[in-house]
């Protein structure tokens, strides 16, 4: 008998659960913030599927509201990334070990 | 772009989100994540393009589209103070519930476009996945909105709660498992649209009734439904990458939860359902603000103290960061060091508006983050410690709670403050904290009170200290 494809992507979607399990509680607790906008800016990996909404045609080349949809979700996707990775950057930057002398 | 050969570069995708997260095990290695990350999100960028046929008209809508996203999402982490994180961060997990639903309305209206079969007649299995990634993200932009509104002030962030509540709210929530699965037999639009308003009205009522500080348990936990929502969509689109990341962020959000209510003692249902301090509470503090003897002081007392001392330990909480006091701190302890104290800093797991907020604070402030302590770390070295110095924290020093078992923070895990050899308790007010419970702490013999906004004072005892 065959398996369903299904069942592939559910074992994917089970071990990652597992492995993001792991690593989170790897992650140490004064970058819990940066942790929080950087799982935000990767969430927006949807902009995937609102790249094909908006490229999806039914007729050839007139636009249709699933296109419109699909513009919307990426300008929102892309204010997620750049916003989300960015303003992560910028948090990490900050975190800095103790001087050897002061300035 | 072969399927085959797209799908291997979507699981690549996977693995540099994982190394994203992994990266953040210490600060030194974090940056080196967050560029994982960053190359992650182009690879399934580039990947997507080459998969779809492109035809012109749509790229020039589609480059549009992802350069107005581009800049705004720029200028605002450019231009964002970091006492604002927590709402940025609840303001970003509503545009990925939002567009989570407006992919999967797409989806639903075109399936052909994503493989899934034709209108009103999707794949039973797509069908239930799409459902539920609808609905997830639907709550996890209502939720989000809310918790936004809540965080920048918009809205008053003490719980909102009426008669019925959750029975409004379990009604509803049967009603969107049993949408879900009539849409198995019958794929019509109204039921579709039904299911996205009731899961709209759903996000909305499940975060009115918490309050101000159970924040870091809502935004955690709004963190880890935008994760399910995308991984939700993930199978309805049959993509790795998406499945992986959605899986990869909905644990994280899970676990942020679990560590935010253990901080406070208090099981994730009991934040769930809200009002905390509403109504047993309230009594008790009118018993307990008989006339106790206080004792307060100025900056000057407050600098001869710790000039005086040999180690000092700094608590912080929500105050500073309303206060913008963590520039003033790092000047005063700047100033401590000099004369030779040693100065370290204490987190409460749950200071503050989301998980690690104080740190981002004092690390904006330019304090190194081996001086700063978790609560575990530096909890036995308070009896050790000449001088405590409050700032903007409450609940988590009260000793009540260790002491009294019938005060509603009974059990939660505090900062052993009253140990030190004296504390200094800087507040605008006598008044309680968040959990309406009256803090034992300032009735102490060794603990002296400084009213005084937090900045305000923190920068005189500046001026004290030359």
């Amino acid at each position: 008998m065959e398996i369903d494809p299904f069942i592939f992507r559910l074992s994917i979607f089970i071990l990652s659960i597992f492995i993001g399990y792991f690593v989170v509680w790897s992650v140490t607790p004064s970058l819990h913030t940066p942790l929080m906008s950087v799982t935000n800016a990767i969430s927006s990996v949807i902009i995937v599927g609102a790249i094909i909404a908006s490229f999806s045609s039914i007729d050839g080349n007139s636009i249709s509201f699933s296109n419109i949809l699909g513009f919307i979700a990426v300008t929102l996707a892309a204010i997620n990334i750049f916003g989300g990775f960015l303003v992560t950057q910028r948090m990490l930057q900050m975190y800095k070990k103790k001087e050897k002398k002061n300035k | 772009m072969s399927a085959n050969l797209s799908s291997v570069l979507f699981l690549i995708t996977g693995i540099l989100f994982i190394l994203a997260l992994r990266g953040l095990s210490s600060p030194e290695t974090s940056r080196m994540g967050n560029f994982f990350g960053i190359t992650g999100m182009i690879l399934a960028i580039v990947i997507s393009i080459l998969s779809v046929d492109i035809f012109f008209s749509n790229l020039i809508y589609f480059i549009i589209a992802l350069s107005i996203g581009g800049i705004i999402g720029g200028i605002i982490a450019f231009k964002i103070p970091m006492t604002a994180m927590p709402q940025l961060v609840a303001g970003f997990h509503s545009l990925v519930g939002l567009a989570a639903v407006l992919v999967a309305v797409s989806a639903y209206y075109s399936p052909d476009s994503f493989g899934l079969g034709i209108f009103q007649n999707i794949k039973t299995a797509s069908i239930i996945e799409m459902g539920l990634g609808v609905s997830i993200g639907a709550i996890t932009f209502t939720g989000s909105i809310i918790a936004f509104m809540k965080l920048q002030g918009l809205m008053s962030g003490s719980p909102i709660t009426f008669p019925g509540q959750h029975y409004l709210n379990a009604v509803l929530g049967i009603l969107i498992i049993s949408l879900i699965c009539y849409l198995i037999i019958n794929q019509s639009t109204q039921i579709f649209w039904m299911l996205i308003i009731a899961s709209l009205l759903i996000g909305f009522l499940i975060i009115i009734p918490i309050g101000g500080a159970d924040m870091p348990v809502v935004i955690s936990m709004l963190n880890s439904y935008s994760g399910w929502a995308a991984a939700g969509i993930g199978f309805t689109l049959e993509n790795t990458a998406l499945i992986i990341t959605g899986a990869l962020v909905g644990s994280s959000g899970a676990i942020l939860s679990y560590i935010m209510c253990k901080g406070m003692n208090r099981s994730f249902l009991n934040v769930i359902l809200g009002g905390f301090g509403t109504d047993s509470t309230s009594s008790n503090i009118k018993e307990k603000t008989e006339q106790k003897p206080v004792k307060s002081g100025n900056a000057e007392d407050a600098a001869f103290l710790m000039k005086n001392a040999s180690s000092v330990i700094i608590v912080t909480g929500y105050g500073m960061a309303v206060a913008q006091a963590q520039h003033a701190l790092r000047e005063m302890v700047d100033k401590l060091k000099k004369i030779d104290v040693k100065v370290s800093y204490a987190i409460h797991p749950v200071a503050g508006r989301m998980p690690g907020h104080m740190n981002v604070l004092l690390a904006e402030a330019n304090v190194p983050y081996d001086e700063v302590f978790e609560l575990d770390d530096i909890n036995n070295d308070f009896a050790n410690t000449d001088v405590a110095y409050v700032i903007g924290a409450n609940d988590v020093t009260n000793p009540v709670a260790k002491t009294d078992p019938k005060s509603p923070i009974y059990g939660m895990p505090v900062l052993d403050v009253e140990k030190c050899k004296s504390v200094l308790f800087v507040k605008r007010s006598m008044s309680p904290g968040y959990a309406g419970v009256d803090n034992e702490l300032f009735y102490r013999d060794n603990t002296l009170m400084l009213f005084a906004d937090a900045k305000k004072m923190t920068e005189d005892i500046v001026k004290h200290l030359d």
